[in-house]
């Protein structure tokens, strides 16, 4: 047996793994409790996707029409189909106004209202007083609201002295015996070299993994990196089979227009110039929910009534709006639609088309961040030194369907929640426990693996293979048949992934290195995926049977868990139980 | 379509060179980093780039293109001089192919304390500012830290440790012009300083480069003009 590899090291009280909205409020919280933290990121953290969120952060301030946390609760839960836990949902609705207070305090310029307080804007799926009148709820920095907040909370982190190891790729945990999380893996992308990253608490907060799909709005970093680590940890995903396709995605490139188009008074039209919206949601029309809008989308391509010479997209129109008001509220979409669609919203529709861009599913968390599986006992036991935040984790308060202005907050208030748990967690466990040596060189035969010299076949080849049989067999619409299918084609596609090989096998800023780590973990997302879809069968928020078209609540109204080794399926039950307030009992859904 | 790409591979011992590659994609509604990405994807696995967002607002694909410093992601491929010669961003020092070494620059953004100062107790809600006053922030706020502006600027090539460089002064300036920020005078002493501030001599490339339409150019201005005021 060889000796032992020496891999450099780094201790700290705790790591983060992401610097998005997530990670980066987790870290700010410890950094600024003088707890010593490392935040490990793949990317210079501003260029995470956080930076791509648009239209704002969800909160009910009443600054333009009544409003209370209790009804942007009820619109949580319901939009989410009641598959969210209403404890969760409680605790995010009634932080919400304190949180964005909070960002305001650290600096961030949201646009503001004549009488100087925050702008706010109607989104889909808001309403007054538990179902009534639109309300205008969603908190906005113009249309580049994820930009300002990503940066605001990276300057408070450089100002707070938090520790960044930028462009390093985390690679896998490392567990005891016992099942605690001790640390994590992680290559210096620069080098080439693997590091050691020791800790007593580890939070993941890597994000979302659209980048399964063919089309997607995500950012190409959007991997799922952190669901790869917690399969091959021997964890379940929860609720995989949930992915919001965003109404509005540009066709093709799958950049996003944001919903807060339609919120400041955009309007979708098919190409007999119908507003159609008002036959699929007569009272909310184009500001349904997301899963709502995209379906009528795809409805309306069906029956023939797209737009251009493919029928394949619709119109978005916001000319009516005026030119200042555009400029004014909506100049990242201004500039997108244009760089993009190659039109002028000012005089020109918009082309768009429902596309992959949020997964409600992930890391099985609870509300203070910590990562919870059935070990031993309940479904429910705690991972110790383990927590995931933000699109990584499923808490879940997006349950079958996100709220446009909900990630924003999920982000902010569940990464200062960890980081709360954190501390006490560090408190409680001061003393560092045995590191497993072996797991460590587990990790790099891993990464050892792509040093193979030839093979048959390529990352970007597989890479697009398995895009397109999700794109194809787990889109909007699914069906037994669709789905099955879609596990062949990809048990064929995961065959011929040991056969790949890198031709480039330099150590220094090696990305050819890290696409083909990047596509292991989608691979093993793209199977959650579909195996948890084909499971359900029911119609639940963004999950849509055609063979199963209605909610089954007898049946499914539970979290699936996923765990790698053998495809194995688990449940449990929704949380219904709010903290103090009453349940909102699951009821039909209509807009 | 004909590519000319800056090669550098730090672990050949080679120096750097320029490669061509011929590329069958059709331009129309095209970037250039589709271009670098169907590149590395089929034809060569080794060329090296940062990307992430693709559509101009995360800041990772500045490079330079047949001269100019752009980000790839939203440069149209139609209309552009052949064969397309794309370099890293000049000036910095080159770790692999078009990846730059981005730590002076960071490190000048850091300098200028990006971040609000104020010690008053924070309040309940949110501190009220007018539309007019939040109006003033913009086309500041809005950087993605690309370096396309840095990295174009003469004054900057001279001396990249000791000039801010137009990304870092119009940083510096979107605090001193927010109303919530109490540090305008502390800010103003930093940054009062022959080669901190005043080596900008408004030869505008940052201008004329700026993906995101930002003026930084005009940012410098208004601190030394803030300057002479406090002067006087």
């Amino acid at each position: 047996m060889n000796p032992p590899m020496r891999i450099p090291k780094r201790t700290f009280d705790a790591v983060i793994i992401g610097g998005g909205g997530a990670g980066l409020r987790a870290a700010l919280q410890l950094a600024e409790a003088n707890l010593k933290v490392a935040l490990i990121s793949k990317v210079f953290p501003t260029r995470s996707h956080t930076v791509s969120a648009q239209g704002g952060i969800t909160a009910a301030l009443a600054n333009v029409s009544d409003d209370n946390w209790h009804w942007h609760m009820y619109d949580t839960v319901k939009g989410s189909d009641y598959l969210g836990d209403q404890d969760a949902i409680e605790y995010m609705c009634r932080n919400a106004a304190t949180a964005v207070y909070e960002l305001e305090h650290m600096g961030l310029p949201f646009s503001r209202l004549d009488n100087g307080k925050i702008y706010q804007r109607p989104f889909g799926g808001q309403s007054q007083n538990y179902g009534g009148e639109q309300a205008i709820r969603t908190c906005a920095a113009a249309d580049r609201t994820g930009h300002a907040l990503l940066h605001t909370l990276y300057q408070r982190n450089i100002a707070a002295r938090t520790q960044f190891f930028d462009e390093f790729f985390a690679l896998d945990l490392i567990r005891d015996e016992a099942g605690t999380v001790l640390g994590v893996t992680a290559l210096e992308i620069e080098t080439g070299e693997p590091w050691l990253f020791e800790a007593r608490a580890t939070l993941l907060a890597t994000g979302g993994a659209c980048r399964v799909f063919r089309h997607s709005t995500n950012a190409h970093i959007n991997t799922g990196d952190g669901l790869g680590m917690v399969l091959r940890a021997g964890l379940p995903l929860e609720d995989m089979e949930f992915w919001q396709f965003h109404p509005t995605g540009i066709p093709e490139v799958g950049s996003l227009i944001s919903e807060g188009v339609r919120g400041e008074g955009g309007y979708l039209e098919n190409k007999d110039g119908e507003k159609f919206m008002t036959r699929y949601a007569p009272n909310a029309r184009d500001l349904a929910s997301r899963d709502v809008v995209a379906r009528a989308i795809a409805q309306e391509l069906r029956a023939g009534r797209g737009c251009g010479p493919h029928g394949d997209y619709v119109h978005l129109k916001i000319e009516h709006l005026g030119a200042e008001k555009i400029k004014a509220r909506l100049p990242g979409i201004r500039e997108l639609s244009m760089q993009f669609a190659g039109a002028d919203p000012i005089t020109d529709p918009i082309p768009v088309t429902p596309t992959a861009h949020y997964m409600m599913g992930g890391i099985p968390s609870n509300m203070h961040g910590q990562v919870v599986a059935p070990v031993r006992t309940g479904p429910e036991e705690a991972v110790p030194g383990l927590y995931a935040v933000g699109e990584c984790a499923c808490v879940s308060v997006h349950g079958a369907n996100r709220l446009g202005g909900n990630s924003l907050l999920d982000l902010v208030v569940f990464g200062r929640a960890a980081g709360l748990h954190m501390i006490d967690f560090l408190r409680e466990n001061p003393i560092p426990r045995p590191l497993p040596q072996a797991e460590v060189e587990k990790s790099l035969a891993r990464l050892a693996r792509w040093a193979k010299p030839k093979g048959g076949e390529t990352v970007a080849g597989l890479r697009d293979a398995m895009q397109r049989v999700m794109q194809d067999h787990c889109g909007v619409y699914r069906t037994e048949a669709l789905l099955k299918e879609g596990i062949a084609k990809l048990d064929q596609v995961q065959a011929r992934l040991p056969d790949a090989a890198l031709s480039d096998h330099s150590k220094m800023f090696n990305t050819a290195r890290l696409e083909a780590l990047e596509l292991e973990n989608l691979m093993l997302i793209a199977r959650a995926t579909l195996v948890s879809a084909l499971a359900r069968t029911e119609s639940r928020g963004a999950h849509t049977r055609e063979d199963h078209p209605k909610r089954d609540d007898d049946q499914w109204l539970r979290h699936t868990l996923y765990f790698s080794e053998n495809d194995q399926l688990d449940y449990k039950p929704v949380k219904l139980k709010p903290l103090t307030v009453e349940t909102f009992q699951p009821k039909e859904r209509t807009y | 379509m004909k590519f000319r790409i800056y090669r550098y591979d730090p672990e050949s011992g080679a120096k750097p060179s320029m490669r061509d590659y011929e590329l069958d994609i059709d331009p129309q509604g095209k970037k250039v980093l589709d271009a670098l990405i169907a590149i590395k994807d089929t034809l060569d696995e080794s060329l090296s780039f940062r990307r992430s967002c693709r559509e101009g607002v995360c800041g990772s694909d500045g490079v330079n293109v047949n001269g100019t410093n752009v980000l790839a992601c939203i440069t149209p491929l139609e209309g552009l001089k052949q064969p397309i010669e794309i370099r890293p961003l000049p000036r910095l020092g080159v770790i692999r192919d078009l990846i730059v070494d981005m730590e002076q620059f960071y490190q000048h953004y850091r300098a200028v304390k990006p971040y609000l100062i104020n010690l008053d107790p924070e309040p309940e809600n949110e501190r009220p500012q007018s539309p007019e006053d939040r109006a003033e922030l913009d086309g500041l706020w809005e950087c993605i830290l690309c370096g396309c502006c840095t990295t174009s600027c003469p004054s900057f090539w001279w001396n990249p440790d000791k000039f801010l460089g137009p990304a870092a002064l119009l940083q510096g300036y979107r605090f001193i012009a927010d109303t919530r920020d109490q540090a305008t005078n502390e800010r103003l002493d930093f940054l009062e300083d022959p080669y901190r501030l005043f080596r900008c001599h408004g030869i505008m490339n940052c201008v004329e480069v700026c993906p995101k339409g930002l003026n930084p150019t005009q940012a410098v201005g208004k601190i030394k003009t803030l300057l002479v005021k406090r002067a006087l």
